[in-house]
């Protein structure tokens, strides 16, 4: 029983974790149809930008240590938004319309000179943010204990969850939104500004990316090489879920989520192998992801 | 029908010199020259499925194969022979990918590039949870002999001239096959697969070979590495290791079979260097230069010496 | 009437969702015969095609080639069979030049197994392949990239193509779609001719009434998923109802296009 609760817990604290990292990464290809492979480093600058900041701040630098949440979120904004449309505007915007394959080794070179930025403007040494971490405490339930701040993560997630699902379903650009995601002909002949949507996607997508990064700071240190790992996992849950789609991204976090959690718990050794597996078997069953449409192919 | 074209006969030429070469090469570049052509190799595979329209995000998978299976074969099996070892490191590869091609020929464009990603991933999982493998630090590759011949203290020529074989007769095959009907039909597929389906054979199975002779060749090229390296680790399944093989793939070119040698050799060399003097601007550099290639020499710098000479001509 | 017909549709039946793309065709072709297709953007011809070449499965019926069912086979294994087509966008392989697109498709005619080593280019398969370039009359264009020849060149190499295999029956989609107005009555010209001189079946998809009446010697006129009308040219096209749903439309598109 308690193994069952333990599992359910981490699982759902690393599906949100989960869906956090991948909500950016889905909501970029559900409108652009780019495969982000760069998504991994927007998180690390997230992360950088997020301990740096808390770092100084607990320094010496600040009063009210609970400021340091607002700053974790400051950081994040900035840093993923700033250089999201810096990117979308000096690059991707030259490349619309270009084989889908051919933008993900455009994000992949993007990728390759985002890591060493990092390293440029961070050096190398890894960074700590642990104070935000501490500060919320421990909370004990059927013998388990468990940080307040990664519970924190679960409702963090569900805000981020329901607010896209707020923005894509009532609100005016959220429908326009959708038109272009449906078909973008039919959007541009309607008079959506197709471009700037694409830009300001990329950019939400972004920063959504150095949200995750900025908010998972204080639990782990800060080191070169977190982007590239982070992005393999966001590409399995977004894959189970059907690329695209928001919903599939959530299914996919918990669906993978939960499956980790008890790898951990009753088979450790298999830990990193069943992220892969889920997404083999779901893609074996089901190509397109649980929640992907299929696309015919017309002659 | 099996006579020696000009090509081919270049290429074989180009082998026996650079073997030869190893009388008079200072051994930095014999083994630069080594680790540049057996990566060759394993980029021969990730440019077999680019003809076909096919871009794996895991060819890392095969390379770990090939160089797991020389070690497993030398360390705890007891086989040594270098010839022995590399056919088994092919087998080994073609076995998994027979498998596994199955399941991936179905898919295309990102979902193709996104699978083979997971599959090299799943297996750098196990392996780095693998303790009688050495976990994450992999483990140390005996030396190999040849025939019942020891080279000793030879050892880096001998792996050195082998590479330069493998890779002469690789490059005179695959040149064979970018020529044949099965090149053709593959770059065929690439361009409209319906139509090809239309005309008579079977996409799919058309892939799924590709697929399975990709995957043998990088293994070829990954046994080789690991002979030259005397180490392997799970590294070599991580997918940005796949990503480099990407990257040197794009640098040359899918036009030539002499190509991604060619950029094997410049990237090693350049590598060498900037690792020494710019250690923190090296993913930058490759990330630039990769750009670069996109927007200014889509077909890879073979394109530039293709040009030159249609320059000249004219 | 009493050989078996080359082709045979019995109570077919495609929908997608809740359009009805073909509502119980029933149709008997006998070898020899060249039969026109015509009816309005919608109506259902090219479903019928797909259906009949193993592009899409129907929802219920039988479909015979030579008396045998070929329900289930996929597209290569019907084509295999002999029933070859063409489409109503030309299908080629943009980057070959006309002869390699030819090229590929004769060495994937002469066997199931393309060779891995043997060059794709011999003497034989190029004569061949310009042969069948000459008799379409596009032989000019053989050293061309196919993004750079007319779009009714295209259309010829398309149906050189599948004619390549010999087939004994052809399914040509709207051969004349997307030529210029004046290239039409050339273009049929000579693929009928070509198409008559190997003895092809013939099906012909098309939506413009002149053409398909100069050159068939049956109609089948297909409205809303269903054949409303099937016989001689004269009686088809006089036909009151082919008059008001089909021809009456100028074989326009007024409903969706469902193909």
């Amino acid at each position: 029983m308690t193994t069952f609760i333990a599992i359910l817990v981490d699982g759902s604290i690393y599906a949100s974790w989960l869906f956090l990292v991948s909500a950016g990464l889905t909501v970029i290809y559900g409108v652009m149809r780019i495969l982000n492979m760069a998504h991994g480093s927007f998180y690390a600058i997230g992360a950088y930008a997020g301990a740096s900041l808390v770092g100084w701040w607990f320094s010496g630098a600040g009063g009210n240590p609970y400021v340091s949440y607002l700053l974790l979120l400051g950081a994040a904004l900035v840093a993923g938004l700033v250089v999201g449309f810096f990117i979308e505007f000096s690059l991707l915007r030259r490349m619309y319309g270009r084989d889908e394959i051919l933008m993900v080794i455009v994000t992949y070179a993007l990728l390759l000179i985002l890591e060493d930025a990092i390293k440029l403007v961070w050096g190398v040494d890894p960074y700590f943010a642990y104070q935000p971490y501490g500060l919320l405490g421990r909370v004990s339930f059927s013998g388990l204990t468990f940080a307040n701040y990664d519970l924190g993560l679960i409702g963090v997630s569900l805000v981020v969850g329901f607010g896209l699902w707020l923005i894509l379903n009532r609100t005016h650009k959220g429908k326009l939104l959708r038109a272009v995601i449906h078909d973008r002909e039919v959007a541009v002949a309607m008079g959506v500004n197709v471009k700037a949507m694409f830009a300001v996607t990329f950019a939400v997508g972004t920063t959504l990316g150095a949200l995750a990064g900025a908010l998972t700071a204080p639990a782990i240190s800060v080191s070169p090489g977190i982007g590239v790992e982070v992005i393999v996992l966001a590409f399995a849950v977004v894959v189970v879920g059907g690329m695209g789609s928001i919903g599939g991204a959530a299914a996919g976090a918990v669906l993978v989520g939960l499956t980790r959690a008890a790898a951990v718990h009753l088979a450790p050794e298999l830990e990193l192998f069943v992220i892969y597996g889920v997404m083999s078997l779901v893609l074996s069953v089901r190509p397109q992801g649980l929640f992907g449409q299929t696309l015919v192919r017309k002659i | 029908m099996m006579r020696v074209d000009r090509t081919e006969a270049w290429l074989l030429g180009a082998g026996l010199a650079l073997a030869l070469g190893a009388l008079v090469l200072p051994s930095w570049l014999t083994f630069l020259l080594t680790i540049a052509f057996a990566k060759g190799l394993v980029v021969q595979g990730v440019v077999i499925q680019m003809r076909a329209g096919l871009v794996s995000f895991g060819q890392g998978l095969y390379y770990c194969i090939g160089g797991y299976t020389v070690g497993v074969g030398g360390q705890m099996v007891g086989v040594h022979d270098a010839f022995a070892l590399l056919l088994l490191s092919m087998a080994a590869a073609a076995a998994v990918a027979m498998v596994l091609g199955l399941l991936l020929t179905r898919y295309r464009e990102i979902f193709f590039a996104m699978l083979t990603l997971a599959f090299s991933m799943i297996l750098y999982g196990i392996l780095s949870k693998s303790q009688s493998l050495g976990s994450t630090d992999g483990f140390n590759v005996r030396a190999v002999t040849a025939l019942g011949w020891a080279p000793g203290a030879g050892g880096k020529m001998f792996v050195y001239v082998l590479t330069c074989g493998c890779a002469a007769v690789a490059a005179v095959l695959l040149h064979r096959l970018s020529k044949s009907s099965v090149g053709h039909v593959c770059e065929a597929i690439r361009e409209n697969e319906v139509r090809v389906e239309y005309l008579g054979v079977s996409p799919r199975w058309m892939l799924y070979a590709t697929y399975v002779l990709a995957a043998a060749t990088s293994a070829l090229g990954g046994g080789l590495i690991g002979m030259a390296t005397g180490h392997v680790d799970p590294e070599m399944a991580y997918w940005t290791t796949s990503g480099e093989f990407i990257f040197i793939a794009l640098l040359g070119g899918i036009s030539h079979v002499a190509a991604p040698f060619l950029a094997a050799t410049l990237f090693s060399t350049v590598r060498t260097y900037a690792i020494q003097f710019v250690p923190h601007s090296w993913q930058m550099i490759l990330g630039f230069v990769l750009l670069g290639i996109i927007i200014f020499l889509p077909k890879g710098l073979w394109s530039l010496f293709r040009r030159t000479k249609a320059e000249a001509r004219a | 009437m009493t050989a078996t017909p080359i082709l045979e549709a019995r109570n077919l039946y495609r929908s997608f969702g809740a359009v009805t793309a073909a509502k119980d065709i029933n149709i008997r072709i006998q070898s020899g015969e060249v039969v026109g297709v015509i009816g309005s953007n919608g109506a259902g011809k090219t479903t019928f095609i797909n259906m009949v070449t193993g592009f899409l499965p129907p929802t219920a019926g039988e479909i015979l080639f030579n008396g045998r069912s070929i329900l289930g086979q996929a597209p290569r294994k019907i084509t295999r069979m002999g029933m070859a087509r063409s489409f109503q966008v030309a299908q080629l392989f943009p980057e070959l030049t006309v002869l390699d697109n030819m090229l590929v498709a004769l060495s994937i005619a002469e066997s199931g197994y393309p060779s891995f080593l043997r060059p794709l280019r011999n003497a034989a398969r190029i004569e061949r392949a310009e042969t069948a370039l000459a008799e379409f009359g596009v032989a000019a264009f053989r050293d061309h990239p196919v993004t750079s020849v007319p779009q009714g060149t295209r259309k010829l190499v398309d149906i050189a193509m599948a004619l390549i295999g010999n087939p004994s029956m052809l399914l040509l989609d709207e051969p004349t779609s997307g030529v210029a107005v004046e290239e039409k009555f050339p273009l049929m010209d000579s693929v009928m001719q070509v198409v008559r001189r190997h003895g092809v079946t013939v099906l012909f998809v098309e939506h413009d009434m002149e053409i398909v009446s100069r050159y068939v010697s049956r109609i089948l006129a297909f409205y809303a998923g269903e054949v409303i009308a099937d016989g001689p040219p004269a009686q088809v096209l006089d036909d009151p109802k082919v008059q008001e749903l089909v021809v009456g439309h100028g074989g326009h598109g007024r409903t969706r296009r469902a193909s």
